[in-house]
């Protein structure tokens, strides 16, 4: 599916990146403790989280994802955008809860693949 | 490249929403040189690992990055309390972060292990009571 699948289907508002709604997401995962993505994640490209900080982008940014999903309305700060839209990945805000947005990303088609918990 | 590079970055310990702006101008710079993606994501993973450790561990410090023709060494510098049991402290899941750091999402015990799995070398000098220096390196 593309960004803007995920969009649609967790009903999220576009943050930063509405340039890079067309791309190609294969695997996502979600997490709250960003020691864990960084320990276990391999090779997802969306990251779902209820964490609001820069170092939800910083994550995200070292591990090469390109879009990350504030789950439960979250808004990042204007300073966490503009370090989003510097890497050039796409912020989602979704009103969706953490266990719901992950249900229905998978059930729509879209893995895990590697291992995170949380 | 014929002559190797030299980036030299403080860490602000005092402020925990900058903690990873060194990794990220590494990353770029690293970026700009041209550097495989998976030499980057490496070099980058372990540097973060690090600086944050430095934020919420040791007040922060200094990071140097030397890039020569075939590696990339990662040299994190602080003046913080030290880590007395290495050995212990490179355990998957031992960690001694509070209540606080893990609400910021970290703090599970994962971070020196990491930079080890993410690096060619990995070596850890620390005195307590005086600091820590981490010397990494990526071949590439
Ligand atoms: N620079 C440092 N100065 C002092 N102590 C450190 C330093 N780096 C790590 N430590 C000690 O080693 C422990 C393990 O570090 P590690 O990075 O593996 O886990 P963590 O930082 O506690 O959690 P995580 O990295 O998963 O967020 C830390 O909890 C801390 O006690
Ligand atoms: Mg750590």
């Amino acid at each position: 599916m593309t960004i803007k699948d995920i969009k649609n289907l967790l009903d999220a508002e576009v943050v930063c990146g509405e340039e890079s709604l067309d791309k190609e997401i294969h695997s996502a995962c979600g997490s709250d403790m960003m020691s864990d993505v960084l320990a276990y994640v391999k090779n997802q490209a969306v990251l779902l989280t209820g964490l609001l900080n820069a170092q939800v982008i910083r994550t995200a940014e070292m591990m090469d994802m390109i879009c990350v999903v504030f789950v439960r309305n979250k808004k990042p700060t204007p300073e966490m955008a503009e370090l989003a839209a510097e890497s050039g990945i796409v912020i989602l805000s979704s009103p969706k809860r953490m266990y719901e947005a992950c249900g229905i990303l998978y059930s729509n088609g879209l893995r895990g693949e590697g291992e995170i918990n949380g | 490249m014929a002559e190797s590079l030299y980036f030299e970055y403080p860490v602000d310990g005092e402020n925990f929403a900058s903690a990873g702006q060194a990794s990220t101008r590494v990353k770029r710079n690293l970026r700009e040189l041209g550097l495989d993606s998976e030499t980057i994501r490496r070099v980058s993973i372990a540097m973060y690992e690090g600086e944050i450790n430095m934020v919420i561990h040791a007040r922060g410090g200094v990071a140097k990055i030397e890039v020569t023709d075939s590696q990339i060494i990662i040299i994190l510098e602080d003046k913080g309390p030290g880590i007395a049991n290495i050995e212990q402290a490179m355990q998957e899941g031992f960690s001694t972060a509070p209540d606080d750091v893990r609400s910021l999402g970290f703090g599970a015990g994962m971070g020196l292990p990491n930079m080890k799995r993410y690096t060619d070398y990995m070596n850890i000098d620390s005195v307590v009571g005086e600091g820590t220096t981490i010397t990494m390196k990526v071949n590439y």
